[in-house]
């Protein structure tokens, strides 16, 4: 079991609301991953002050939690006020952080997550911090109050994929006991599965599924490639070696060992 | 047959029509004290069911197609042919070959065949899609044109009309109301847009811009006016166009010509899309009451097949009620 600053899930991946064509396929992916947190972003439901009522009782009617996320904040003031509101209209502590440092490449601002996690600890939030893959700004969010850990795997929406296997694996070594989230920048199962045969905790993604030719259908098979990259995890998978090695016994031959 | 049809919208007004053609004595009513401010009147009035299947069900086309001709015959001289191009600035040519994958009706086209059609645009793209069959119209001018067409065939209107009144009894009353019907499941989709008058701009036909976090459109109107549309917001409200979005969809349109930048914002708009959780729309009927919905932003794409399956329910009851006097 999955466990989230003390809730149990069965289900690895966490699943965005955005982007879908509709909120009937939205909904319809939900259920095809069998999915049980999915993230939905404030500021795009709130404009002008209002939420989409009819959005929102959509996604309540899911029956899964929901992580309420700081989308396009630029600022530590925005990200804090944005989660303030969040806590709200959602009536949740969970948060995902994302403060954005570059307009461009969507990277997290990694001085201001740090400092927008802390406030936000404090004042009783359960922060999901989006950030990058740096070992040292990791261990300031969790000084900073975190008890999990988003890193990206690429950019937000780029589809690329693991770009950095070996920091990835340096943070799950450092923090055996963190629960690390892949977020951002997984474009296909194969890349789910691969974060988690690493032992990632979970995968969470919207883009690769919201923008797939059919949405419910690439839900169903990330939920998969995430159960099985996990149960490669727990099967202590080989690691490369430099030679050929035989499989079958070479009968007749002496075996060296 | 009496008919009332709530709404003059394009929803309303289509209705009207199919209504009015089978011979049926129509009224139409309003609340508002003119046909600007409702949704139909903020829409881009784009006839391009085959670039919508790129985020809509194949419903959208099937029902689409047919509103082409619809509009021509029932407007001579509003619809323009001239198709839809669909341009990706450089670095972003894979939202190209996405849309190509979930559309058809296209040609692929490179930089010589995007500088014939749209000359402005020479340079500035390498590769496009180019649905040729697909047709514009300007929502307002056909909205007021449409609305005096149905004035020539003998249907009433009455605008700024308040709950206070009681309508008169009728066989049929339709509900075309959009986002301020009170319809279970039904929700709000705000879409902001900007009309810009750039004189040192020519565009033929609509252009959609493909952008990983803004698409855009832009619509020619006569004169240089261009509609630089839409947001899709989770929300009904019903407020000014935020800065927010008027930055997204400027800098959008800058993109697809800087001249864009100089440009006067003549209005900067905004809508409320009414839409059921599948985005599609619905004909219902309830005894005498008839009901059109959830057009989202496919108002003038839909809703003449949608005034049509409400005219063929309304009048198969009529025949039913009469089977059963009959008897």
């Amino acid at each position: 079991m999955l466990e989230l600053y003390g809730h149990q899930f069965s289900s690895r991946l966490l699943l965005g609301t955005a982007l879908y064509p509709s909120p009937a396929i939205m909904a319809d992916a939900v259920k095809a991953a069998r999915n049980e947190i999915v993230t939905v972003s404030l500021r795009r439901e709130s404009a002008g002050g209002k939420t989409g009522g009819q959005f929102w009782s959509l996604i309540q009617s899911l029956g899964v939690r929901v992580l309420p996320n700081t989308a396009g904040c630029h600022s530590v003031k925005e990200a804090v006020t944005t989660a303030q509101m969040a806590r709200e209209v959602f009536a949740t502590n969970w948060l995902k952080l994302e403060v954005i440092g570059n307009h461009d490449t969507l990277q997290p601002d990694v001085f201001g997550l740090v400092e927008a996690a802390r406030i936000l600890s404090e004042d009783g939030f359960e922060v999901f911090p989006y950030t990058t893959d740096d070992l040292v700004v990791a261990e300031r969010l969790l000084e900073a109050g975190c008890r999990l850990l988003m890193p990206w795997c690429a950019p937000i929406g780029s589809a690329r994929g693991p770009q950095n296997v070996d920091a990835l694996r340096s943070l799950r070594g450092h923090f055996p006991d963190v629960p690390l989230i892949v977020d951002a920048g997984i474009g296909r199962p194969s890349h789910a599965a691969e974060v988690m045969e690493l032992g990632y905790d979970a995968v969470l993604l919207n883009t690769a599924v919201a923008k797939a030719g059919d949405p419910v259908a690439m839900a169903g098979a990330f939920a998969k490639a995430i159960e099985a990259g996990r149960e490669a995890f727990l099967a202590g998978p080989l690691e490369p070696r430099d030679m050929a090695v035989p499989s079958t016994p070479v009968i007749g031959m002496a075996a060296f060992s | 047959m009496k008919a009332l049809v709530k709404g003059a919208g394009v929803a309303g007004l289509t209705l009207a029509f199919e209504l009015a053609s089978r011979g049926a004595d129509v009224t139409v009513i309003e609340k508002r004290h003119r046909l600007a401010g409702s949704a139909s009147w903020a829409a881009g009035g784009m006839l391009a069911p085959w670039c919508e299947r790129e985020s809509a069900e194949e419903a959208v086309v099937t029902l689409g197609r047919l509103a082409l001709d619809w509009w021509d015959a029932v407007l001579p001289g509003h619809v323009v042919r001239s198709g839809t191009l669909v341009v990706a600035p450089a670095r972003d040519t894979s939202e190209l070959d996405r849309f190509a994958r979930r559309t058809t009706g296209f040609a692929a086209i490179g930089e010589e065949a995007i500088a014939v059609l749209e000359p402005d645009l020479a340079g500035r793209f390498r590769r496009g899609l180019f649905f040729a069959q697909e047709a514009h119209l300007d929502p307002r001018r056909a909205l007021v044109a449409l609305k005096d067409r149905l004035v020539g065939m003998g249907v009433r209107f009455e605008f700024g009309y308040g709950a206070v009144r009681v309508p008169e009894a009728v066989d049929i009353e339709a509900d075309c109301t959009g986002i301020a019907a009170t319809v279970p499941g039904l929700r709000g989709v705000r879409g902001e847009m900007l009309l810009l008058h750039a004189p040192d701009v020519s565009l033929a036909r609509p252009v959609r811009l493909l952008h990983p976090r803004f698409p855009v459109y832009v619509v020619p109107r006569a004169d240089h006016l261009f509609m630089v549309g839409a947001t899709m917001i989770e929300s009904d409200a019903n407020e000014p166009v935020t800065a927010r979005s008027m930055m997204e969809l400027l800098g959008a349109a800058y993109a697809l010509h800087p001249a864009f930048g100089e440009a006067e914002i003549v209005e900067a708009g905004v809508g409320v899309r009414p839409a059921f959780a599948d985005n599609l729309p619905r004909v219902s009927r309830e005894a005498n009451r008839v009901r059109i919905n959830g057009l989202y932003r496919h108002g003038f794409l839909l809703a003449p097949a949608m005034a049509r399956q409400a005219v063929e329910m309304i009048f198969s009851t009529q025949k039913e009620l009469a089977h059963a006097a009959h008897h």
